[in-house]
Order: C-alpha cells, then structure tokens, then sequence
C-alpha cells in the first residue's frame, strides 16, 4: 500500500507503478528525475530494492590497479590523464611494478583487483595479457576485472583483431570481467562536446555484449551532472536495460557523479547530493532487470553513499584503498576504508553487511575460532 | 505496528508528538516517510520555497579551557604551547574580511578561560560595538556565561545582562550537547548541567534576548535521550519562545578521548534531522549541518525538514579539530539552495531578510 503521506505525491502513479513491480516507460523515467519529492522517489526506489535484496547490503575487499594515467584521449571531464610520459604527473607501471604494489595484499583475502588506466599510446597489447597473467599467478584468488570497453576498443584497433579475438586473449591471460567505465553519457550530442575521441557508444555495447556472449559479466556506469539531459539519462539507462533484456550479462549499474576539480568543465560545480540520490533510485527503478545497484562510495563520500543504501543502492564497493581518478578530480573522501567502517557504516544504516566477491556471490566465512 | 502508524498520523495532522512517539518514530519509522512528514511540517512553516542562510563569521576568541569536555578535539590546557587569545587588533582583522565579504554577525565562542574576568569579554564587546556597530554579535554560549558567573560569582542573568550591556545580540546554542545528565557525565563531567544550559537560555529570553538550541548526537546517547533532549527544549520554547531555530550534528570523534565511538555518518543525521522537524512543533527553523555533514547532506536535508542552510562560517576550528572539515561559501550555499529548487534568501539572526 501507498503510504498516505505520499497520496498526494505527483509521483503517486509511479508509486503505484513500482509496487505492482511494472516496468517504467521512457516518460517514467523523465518524471521520476524531475520530481523533487525526494522521498516518494527513495520509498518506491527502496521497494525494488528491498524486494531483491532484503535488508542485505554488499561490499568488498578490493584493491585499484591504475596502471597508467597516460592517455591518447583528452575527455573534458578528466583530471587524471596525462598526454605523454614527459607531462608532469604522469605515470607508468611495469608489469613487476604493478606486482610490486600488491605484493603486500597477497593472501589477505582481497577478492578482486579493479585495473583500469589511460589509452596508453605504445604500450603493447602483451602488456595487458601480461599483467592480467602475472596477477592471475601471483594472487591466484583474486578476481580481475579490467579495461573499460574504451580500453578494449583500443586494443582491437592496435592490433587489428576483432573484440571477440581480443577479448578472448584477454580471458586466456586471466580477465574476469569487465568494469562499466568509458559509459559516461551515451547520447552522441554529449560524447561529441566532452569526449569526442573516444569509442561511441555502439562501439561501448559492442564491447559488452560480445563479452557477455563469451560469459564474461560486466558492469555499467553512467557519468551524470555535466552537461546532461534528464532525457539523455533515461536513454542512457533504457538502452543498457534493452541490452540486459538480450544479455543478462550486467552484474551491476553504478552512477557516477561528475567531480569538477582540475579539469576542463570545473565551472559547471559539482552535482547535488539530492540528484546523486534520484541517480540511485531511478536507476534502480528502470533497471528493472540488472541485479544491483552500486553507491562507490569513493564517489559519492561514504555520507552519501550510507544514504543511498536506503534509496535504492545495495552495494558500497569495497575497501579500494588506492583510488587515483577521483581524487585527481578533487574527491575528499579518503583513498580506502578498512573492512571494519564499512560494515560499521553499513549497520548504522540499519542494514546487514554481507562481503561478497567481483561477482557478488557472499562470502561463505571460516567460522573464528573462540 | 499500531503505534507507529498512529505517531505518522498524528505528525501528518501536525498534532504535538509525545515522547513514547518521539522514540517510535526514530526507532521504527521509514526514513523516506520521515523525510516527507517533516517536509510537510516545513512547508506548512514556510511555505514560500526559500531557504535562507546567513553571511556570518565564526571566530573562537580563545582555545584556553578547564573544562576537558571529552568529545573536544578544539581545546588546549592552560599553559600549552598552543594556547592563544585573541587580542583587539587580531579580532578586528578578522572581521574587517568579514565586511568585505557582505558579512553580518559574528559567532563568537571560545574555551573556558581560566582567569579572564567579565570585564575582560565586556572590553570585547564594546571594542566590536564601537567600531563594527553594524555586525551582531552572536556570542557566548551558555557553559561559557555560567563559567563567567562562577569565575564572578554572580548569577547568570546578572552575566548576560552586562553582557547584552555591552554589545552581545544573541546567544548562540552551543554546549547543549545531549541535555541528560547522565549523557553529560559521560562526555564532559565538569560542564553545565541540562537545567544550568536551560537555566541560561531562559534568563536570556527573560531579558528579551533571542537564542539558538543545538544537539550533539551520535556517541554515549540512547534514542530516548535524544527525544528527551528535544522534549526540554520544546517545554522551554513553550515557556519563552526564544528560540529562533534548532541546529543538530554528529559527533566527530577524530582526535577526541571519544575517539573509539564510532563516527556517525548521515542515515541517523537524516533521520534525527526529520523527527526533530516534527518534535520541536513551537520552533520555527532547522538549520542544515554542512559543517559535520558535508554539502551533498546538506542538500538532501532540504528534503527532510531543513529550511535554512545555516551560516558561511568563514573558519571553522572546532569540528576541523576532529578531523572533518567541509567550506562553503555564499555563492556556493546559493548554488546549492537553486539546484535544489529553492530560492536563496539572506537572513538575519531574526532570520528577516536583509539584503544581499
């Protein structure tokens, strides 16, 4: 039943909508971002999710791997890339010296590496292999999931071999699966003004669902709070459910919002804390058909995120504990939270923690002995 | 649940809320259905779609206290290598950048100094009433007034009265913390008791004079306590009705010998922000708290029961102390009331508006 502080909401036949679970239209969409009844929008939104996953909410142990931020590409939005080796704060790993920094998380029960780097302009495509081998043979229970379809798509023009030949070396050298970057926003009129370089976004479900066929799950983002219409996010999150109708390859859509510092659209400011919650909820409403629904914390600050638990999200991510992208681009929430705060933030939200793995199976715990 | 459904009813029909609801409603109730209740109740208060805020500069006169509240990263001992005063000269400076920034009031508190007499925080206000007439000063809160009292021996209403004498406006709500004695044994032993904090207030109001109430929550604090808090408030607004708003924050445990509770983040802020809002029937503003909270809460607060954005603080040296340290300007707190589909307005201490 609808609550009666909400029947006079002009959501109320949305409301109505996601409590008999049908699937939201495109103008849905469009009403369920203008409203500003925030709270009608997390009650229904919260409905979904709990009608999935209870009062559960997911996290992990994981670590970023930005192997380099150098990048052929200069996307407007970007305050991580450097365009060659000479510019200043750029870097470069080795495969060792990759190794080298998660040494130390060797059998600490990480459950999986987040890689993902620039369009590097000469590394060759054997790094990649080799780096994803190298990981898979040092820390052999960690799951990899790397290289944003844009990093891919590159990779099929270096060595001029089809995706399905590309991504099947990289499933060879270990790939997991595929993170949801380079989505940002699908509508060409956006990618044309802030990211024109880079693949379009045919070329982004290209990527995913040729691994979706090879059973490799990926993830989807949407970059939200430039200069994007609420259209051209409906259109964004429709075209990924239609995919997700053919595929079921999507394991989770996480919404990230737009940082505004040392880069090129810093003066559009940052998104409210308001939109970074209706991005949640109404990704969790259209997405009828993707499991879950991440709060990155690491994007949104973990106050935010702690909120979006309850307005649509069931997963904060992990314990991430070096994270270059973001704070490149003025984030000030810290580089990682240990296993401890994240369940402790996750209670406090009156939810219950449960770690799970890259692929959002729970972790079944070793009982401690007393 | 019987009892919950009744508290959101009589909440939507805006009837005053028991205690027992009180506690229902923050135990058991929807945090989405809380937001909207207390949306309802601010919009029924205010239901022109503005939110206000205040171009204010906050300045903390000394760090020096006795006091050893246990929750304060701010203070320092006497005689530590960090204790300071500020003198004439420096406070002035200070409040030169405010003026040039449109700025209105100062919010002016400090530690417990051990053996500054009245006369010396009546040299203060008189210094800033002769030469920055224009700027109201919003100082002292009530620990600070009754440690003043002790230090004179006098009665408290005597201290605000020389004080108000001499140039003090208002009287900001610090040190409310949780108003529970055995909450207040806990965090900061040696400081005003619940009845001493409302004892102040009320002399205040007596004298015609306008303050704030405050709550610190998220450490030794049960939900009853935090209800029983609101409930002295409420019964004091209905005996003076001085109260121009309610300001409530999380703990900030970094730095402090609290430092093991863990630090709250925004779902219980949320939500406590919205059971206040429909608690505190009799006063008329909740300030958001982007100080503890961040600006994204902040915003989202404007959905809860929150109608004014608070002050642009200029500096902040208590809650930074702990660790947690968020600006915002008055472009920037704009910014934030227009995106959330709000019109900005400037305010006074009286929360008129004045202009911009």
């Amino acid at each position: 039943m609808i609550p009666v502080v909400f029947r006079t909401s002009g959501i109320r036949d949305l409301l109505e909508k996601a409590l008999a679970g049908e699937r939201f239209s495109r103008e849905d969409g469009v009403r369920l971002f203008l409203t500003d009844d925030l709270a009608a929008l997390g009650w229904a939104a919260n409905l979904a999710r709990e009608r999935r996953h209870g009062d559960v909410a997911y996290y992990l142990k994981n670590r970023h791997i930005n192997y380099s931020n150098i990048c052929k590409y200069d996307c407007m939005f970007c305050s991580f890339f450097r365009s060659s080796h000479e510019a200043e704060g750029a870097w470069e790993w080795s495969v060792d010296e990759v190794l080298e920094h998660v040494a130390p998380y060797k059998d600490s029960g990480l459950r999986e590496f987040h890689i993902v780097g620039g369009v590097h302009p000469d590394l060759p495509f054997s790094y990649y292999t080799d780096l994803l081998a190298a990981l898979r043979r040092e820390h052999p229970g960690v799951a990899l999931k790397a290289f944003t379809a844009i990093e891919i798509a590159y990779f099929a023009e270096l060595t001029g071999r089809s995706l399905r030949e590309v991504l099947e070396a990289l499933l060879e050298a270990g790939l997991d699966m595929i993170p949801g970057g380079g989505a940002e926003v699908f509508a060409d009129r956006v990618r044309y003004k802030v990211c024109r370089e880079k693949a379009d976004a045919d070329r982004w479900f290209e990527v995913h669902e040729t691994a979706h066929a090879l059973g490799i799950p990926t993830n989807a983002t949407l970059l939200y709070g430039h200069i994007e219409t609420v259209e051209e996010r409906v259109d964004h999150l429709l075209r990924l459910r239609e995919m997700q109708d053919r595929t079921l390859g999507l394991k989770s859509y996480v919404p990230l919002a737009f940082h505004p510092e040392n880069n090129r659209l810093e003066k559009l400011g940052a998104p409210t804390g308001a939109d970074a919650l209706r991005n949640v909820a109404v990704g969790r409403l259209l997405l009828d058909n993707v499991d879950h629904v991440k709060a990155y914390w690491i994007m949104l600050g973990i106050q935010v995120a702690q909120l979006a638990l309850a307005w649509g999200a069931d997963d904060l991510d992990g314990t991430v504990t070096w994270e270059r992208i973001y704070h490149m681009a003025g984030a000030k929430t810290p580089e990682g939270m240990t296993e401890e705060r994240l369940q402790q933030v996750i209670r406090e939200a009156g939810r219950i923690p449960v770690e799970r793995d890259a692929f959002y199976n729970a972790v079944e715990r070793e009982a401690v002995p007393a | 649940m019987k009892a919950l459904e009744r508290a959101y009813e009589k909440a939507a029909a805006h009837e005053r809320l028991s205690r027992e609801e009180g506690v229902t409603l923050l135990e058991h109730g929807d945090t989405h259905i809380l937001a909207a209740l207390a949306h309802q109740r601010r919009l029924r208060l205010h239901p022109e779609p503005v939110v206000t805020y205040i171009v204010e500069r906050n300045i903390n006169y000394t760090n020096s206290c006795v006091t050893y509240c246990r929750f304060c990263a701010f203070y320092r001992r006497p005689g530590h290598a960090e204790e300071y005063v500020l003198s004439h000269a420096q406070l002035g400076q200070k409040i030169e950048e405010v003026l040039e920034q449109g700025g209105i009031q100062v919010l002016l508190q400090g530690g417990h100094h051990p053996d500054l007499p009245l006369t010396w925080y009546e040299e203060m206000l008189r210094f800033l009433r002769t030469n920055y007439a224009m700027v109201n000063v919003h100082g002292f809160s009530a620990p600070e007034i009754e440690h003043i009292a002790g230090l004179e021996n006098m009665p408290v209403g005597d201290v605000i009265a020389r004080l108000r004498d001499a140039g003090l406006g208002t009287i900001p709500g610090g040190g409310a913390e949780i108003l529970v004695d055995r909450v207040r044994e806990i965090l900061a032993p040696l400081k005003t008791t619940s009845e001493g904090w409302i004892d102040v207030h009320r002399e205040a109001h007596r004298l015609g004079m306008r303050s704030t109430a405050t709550m610190m929550f998220g450490h030794a604090e049960t939900l009853a306590e935090r209800v029983e808090h609101l409930e002295r408030l409420r019964r004091l607004q209905d005996e003076t009705g001085g109260f121009t708003a309610f300001i409530l924050w999380t703990f900030q445990p970094q730095n402090t010998a609290m430092r093991r509770y863990p630090k709250l983040e925004s779902h219980q802020y949320l939500r406590t922000a919205s059971v206040s809002r429909l608690y505190l029937d009799n006063v008329a503003n909740l300030q958001a708290s982007w100080v503890t909270q961040g600006p994204r809460v902040a915003e989202i607060s404007l959905r809860a029961g929150v109608n004014d954005m608070g002050s642009t603080m200029f500096e902040e040296n208590v809650v930074s102390a702990a660790g947690t340290t968020y600006r915002m300007n008055a472009e920037q707190i704009e910014r934030s009331i227009r995106l959330c589909g709000f019109e900005p307005r400037r305010r006074n201490v009286y929360y008129e508006e004045v202009a911009a």
